[in-house]
This record gives C-alpha cells, structure tokens and sequence, in this order.
C-alpha cells in the first residue's frame, strides 16, 4: 500500500458519504472540511467505513488525524501496510 | 397460552437493541448494516417512540410529533436510511407568532430572521450577524457554563420581546428553558437557521413504514409487544458485564445492549444498581428528567376545508415569555401544528395537532375525575383559541382528544412521563455508560442536545460506531488468525 493507494480509497468512502460533492479538485494538502461541505457526522462515517471495508481502527483520539488527504495517508498507510 | 411475541427468535444475537424510537431504529440499522445480527424489541404494538401516529374514526390520522425538524435531516436520512425516503423531506415556510409583543410571519431561515430583527424589531445587523456567527462556532467541548438567558442579555439586552421569538420555538422543539446551558438552545437554533424547517411528507406513518421494510432489508429482527425486563450481566475476568436480556419473560442472550430507552430507566431499572458503582448510580439519580408535554388533536370533518393560517403557529396571550409559564398547568401559550391535504398527498383531510408544554408532576397529582375535567379543558381552551385565528372552526371538528405526560408515559415508558428526555447532565451519564458496564450502550433523548428527530437519530449513529468498535473487536478475538 503506497500513499497515493491510501488516499484513493479515503477518497472512494468520501464519495459515498457525499455523493453529491466534487472530489476531482480536491487539494490533498488543504483540510478537508474547508472544501467539501462534510461535518463531524460525515467524519465519523470516514472511521466506520475504514473499519468495515478494511478492518482499520481508528481510535477517537487520532480523529484528527483524518483532517486532510495528506494526513489521512500519513497517518493510515502505516496501519494497513501492518495489516498486510 | 397468550401469544409468543418472541416466537421464532435465535438464541444469540450480537446486539439487542432496546427500544425503537428514532435512534434505537437507526442504531439497529446502521448495526445491520455493519453486518451485525440484531435483535429489535418495542413493548408497545406499533413502531417510531414518540415519532409515531394514530388513527380514529372519521378516517383521521394524528401525527404525534412530525413537524419540524431542520434541513440535517435530509443529509442524516440518506446516509443512514435511504435515499427513497430521504426524497420525501420538504420544506415548512409558514411559521408565525401570534401573542401579545409581535406579530411574526417567518420562514424560520438566518435570512429571514436577520431581516425581520434588523427591520421589524430595529436589532443593528451588526449585532444579528455576530449573533449567528458566534452561535455557530459553539462547541460541545468548550464546557461554557453560559445559560440561554445570560447570552441572550450579552446580545440583546433588556429585548424581552428578541428573546422571546429567539426562545419560544426551541422551548417548543427540545423544552429547554433560559437556565439551560446557551449550548442546548445554539446547536438547535443554528441546524434552523441554516435552512428553515422540514418535515416529512406522507405522514409519520409512511416514515415509519418505510424504516420497517429498510430495516427487515437489511437483517434486524424486529419484534413488537416485547418487554424488557432485564439486562443481564455475568462476571468474566473480574469484571461485569452485558451477556443478554430477560424480555416477555424469556432470556436471550447477546454481546451488546443498546438501549433507546430513558438513561434512567436503563440504568436503575434495566441493569439495576447493582450493577454499578454507588457514584454511578448517584450520578444517575442526580440527572433531571426534562419537562413534558399536552397535545390536543383536533379532526376535521370529510369535505370540510381549512384556511391556510400557517404550517407551525406560535401563540400566546402572555405579556412575556417565561419558561416556568410556559409549563404552567394554566398556561395561554400554544402551538398549532396544522396538517393540510399536501401533508398525505392524494388526501383530502385537515387535522389540527395543538402542543402545549406541561410538567408531569401536575398531571400525575390529579384524581381520575380532576383528569378527566383538566383534559376537557385543555380541549375546550384550544379550540376557543384556534376559533381566534379560524372563525367558525369548532362546527367542522368531528373529533376531539387529548394527551397528557401521563399518555406519554403509558405509551413510551419515558421515566417521569417526559418528552424530551433529560437535562445536560444526561448526557454524560449516557456517554460514560459502556465504561461503566462492559456491552451496555444507550442512544436516547439525552442532554437536550440529543433531542429532537434529527439529535436522536445522529445520537444513535454516533453510539452505534462504539457498538460496532465493540462487537467487532470481540469478533476478532473469537476468530483464530489466519495465515
């Protein structure tokens, strides 16, 4: 799992949690409740299907961890490249 | 033998969810969804809690509690239930205020608001703006000890009448009073402002139909007239916790119990005390039980038209507005709920909801003859009023009835008849449950904030992502590793 994988599949849960958002022009470097209309409910949504897709935990102190693509890849490659 | 409501029934399921008001459906939704097998037991014959209906001669349909819940909905229903019934939500743009300080026709959005506090009751805009903005920002987290009435003084100074028409609709939506933390009346003012009000058209009872097939579709077993009577709880480890329920007298054993009933009831009732350390249980009793509420339904007779006077009518003869009158066994203060045809399309009919605020304490205090007299009143009251607004009115109304805290208790089980749930603190008791009993969770009408179609539904979504980190890490630890 590359970084650049890890922000594809973020990127594949988004889409289904906002169906209705543009996620082609999304900057991975920039927070991603300061382009996309997601609030904490969608947030959440991000960590159940991260558990239920790929079995990642992510424990609520880590939440912020999930604020922009870059940082969901820093933070999530690690764990699935354990998994493998 | 009286009938086997659990007949059939597995003897284990991952989760049980007690409970089907809006958050223990979507709960047990989002669990099936997670692939979780659960059970879904409702004491009483018909499903949604308080989101629920009834019907009576005459070809009526009473909705308890269906108007008025703010855009989120739309967004919350998607996700957690469908898109079809997500569909059906639509905009409420009468809401008016009739009482003795102003006369108020509004679309209940920021926009509108700003312009009839700028141009009707001369607010400088600077001061609305900075009004909504701050609202906004707050956070749950902050821990502001503000009360609503302090805020409202920061802002708006001495404007009883500001205050009023800022206070009465959420008094109305989650029974929060100006001593309530500022942080109950703004997270529920902002999800407003940002759209105006919805509802759901068809009815509740399209809704809650529709939940019902969503939820068989997706695997919940669902099953009415079943009581629960016990959560039980085992000691592995050194330490207690949930393995199942007693429910109609049968014991079913499971994982996890989310309960969507009062956090009171569920944990000195359902688990009982025992289960719990002596400053748990006190901190449970310590939790104040929010107020409750009178509705009066008003039928109107087949081929009798209403005029349009509004979709949600705030009335009051009180000079002022004042929280404790607003409860008061006597009080003047009033909201029409009023159901046209285009609330079921393809109907024809007109129904009048009336809720009135009340504290349980003054109902349950009265002998069965003084009920029966005060309910008549409440009766006749409402329709001397409605008469106000619709000249001629009592002569089309062929059906007339009224509930109570007392009615609320009988059908929901709420502890001290409420309707909308608890104080601020419930929250916290409600949140630190799972820590205190392994297994047992609870998603209900919690901390005012929690309240409300749209705060019960995301409350139940946010417990069922600690259900779901729970039963998933036990199904973990069940399964051997493969290599």
């Amino acid at each position: 799992m590359t970084k650049d994988e890890c922000r594809k599949l973020v990127i594949d849960i988004i889409s289904d949690i906002a169906p209705d958002e543009d996620l082609t022009t999304v900057k991975p470097e920039v927070r991603l409740r300061d382009q996309l209309q997601l609030d904490s409910m969608d947030f959440l949504d991000i960590v159940m299907e991260l558990r239920k897709r790929h079995g990642i935990e992510v424990p609520e102190a880590d939440y912020t961890q999930l604020a922009s693509l870059d940082s969901c890849a820093d933070y999530l490659t690690p764990k699935f490249q354990a998994k493998a | 033998m009286a009938y086997d409501w659990l007949k059939g029934i597995e003897e284990h399921y991952d989760l049980v969810v007690i409970g089907s008001g809006l958050g223990g459906m979507t709960g047990a939704n989002v669990l099936a969804k997670c692939g979780h097998k659960v059970l879904l037991l409702e004491h009483h014959y018909q499903l949604g809690g308080l989101a629920t209906w009834f019907t009576r001669k005459g070809g009526h349909i009473f909705d308890i509690s269906l108007h008025g819940f703010p855009i989120g909905m739309i967004k919350s229903i998607r996700k957690y239930w469908s898109q079809d019934i997500a569909a059906s939500i639509v905009q409420l743009k009468g809401v008016r205020f009739i009482n003795p300080q102003f006369q108020v026709d509004t679309t209940f959005d920021r926009e509108d608001f700003t312009r009839q506090l700028v141009e009707k009751f001369k607010v400088p805009a600077e001061t609305v703006e900075r009004f909504f903005t701050d609202l906004r920002a707050m956070n749950f987290y902050d821990n502001n000890p503000e009360t609503t009435g302090q805020m409202f003084e920061r802002y708006f100074p001495g404007r009883a009448d500001v205050q009023r028409l800022l206070m009465e609709p959420i008094a109305y939506a989650n029974g929060s009073t100006m001593d309530d933390p500022a942080i109950t009346f703004g997270i529920v003012f902002s999800n407003f402002m940002s759209k105006g009000v919805y509802t759901f058209q068809g009815g509740s009872d399209v809704l809650i139909k529709k939940m019902a097939v969503e939820l068989k579709a997706n695997g919940v077993e669902v099953r009415k007239h079943v009581v629960v009577e016990k959560v039980l709880t085992e000691e592995r480890d050194g330490r207690k916790q949930v393995v199942g329920v007693v429910a109609n007298g049968k014991t079913i054993r499971c994982d996890a119990v989310l309960s969507n009933a009062n956090i009171k009831s569920t944990v000195l009732r359902l688990a009982g005390a025992e289960n719990f350390s002596p400053e748990f249980v006190a901190q449970t009793k310590a939790v104040r039980v929010n107020s409750s509420s009178c509705q009066v339904y008003l039928g109107i007779k087949k081929g009798e038209t209403l005029p349009h006077i509004g979709d949600l009518v705030f009335t009051s003869d009180e000079p002022v507005f004042s929280s404790e009158k607003l409860v008061d066994l006597h009080t003047t203060s009033r909201t029409f709920s009023m159901y046209y045809p285009d609330t079921r399309p393809g109907s024809d009919r007109y129904t009048v909801v009336v809720s009135i605020n009340a504290k349980y304490e003054d109902w349950n205090s009265l002998t069965p003859e003084q009920y029966a007299v005060e309910k008549e009143r409440l009766i006749e009251e409402s329709i001397v009023s409605l008469e106000r607004y619709i000249p001629g009115v009592r002569a089309k109304i062929d059906w007339r009835e009224a509930a109570t805290p007392r009615t609320i208790e009988y059908y929901t089980k709420h502890w001290a008849g409420t309707s909308f749930g608890t104080k601020f603190e419930g929250l916290k008791v409600s949140m630190d449950l799972p820590n205190q009993l392994p297994g047992l969770y609870h998603a209900g009408s919690v901390g005012i904030i929690m309240s409300g179609w749209l705060g019960t539904i995301n409350y139940g979504v946010i417990v069922a992502n600690q259900v779901d980190k729970f039963i998933t890490a036990r199904k973990r630890a069940a399964t051997p590793a493969t290599a």
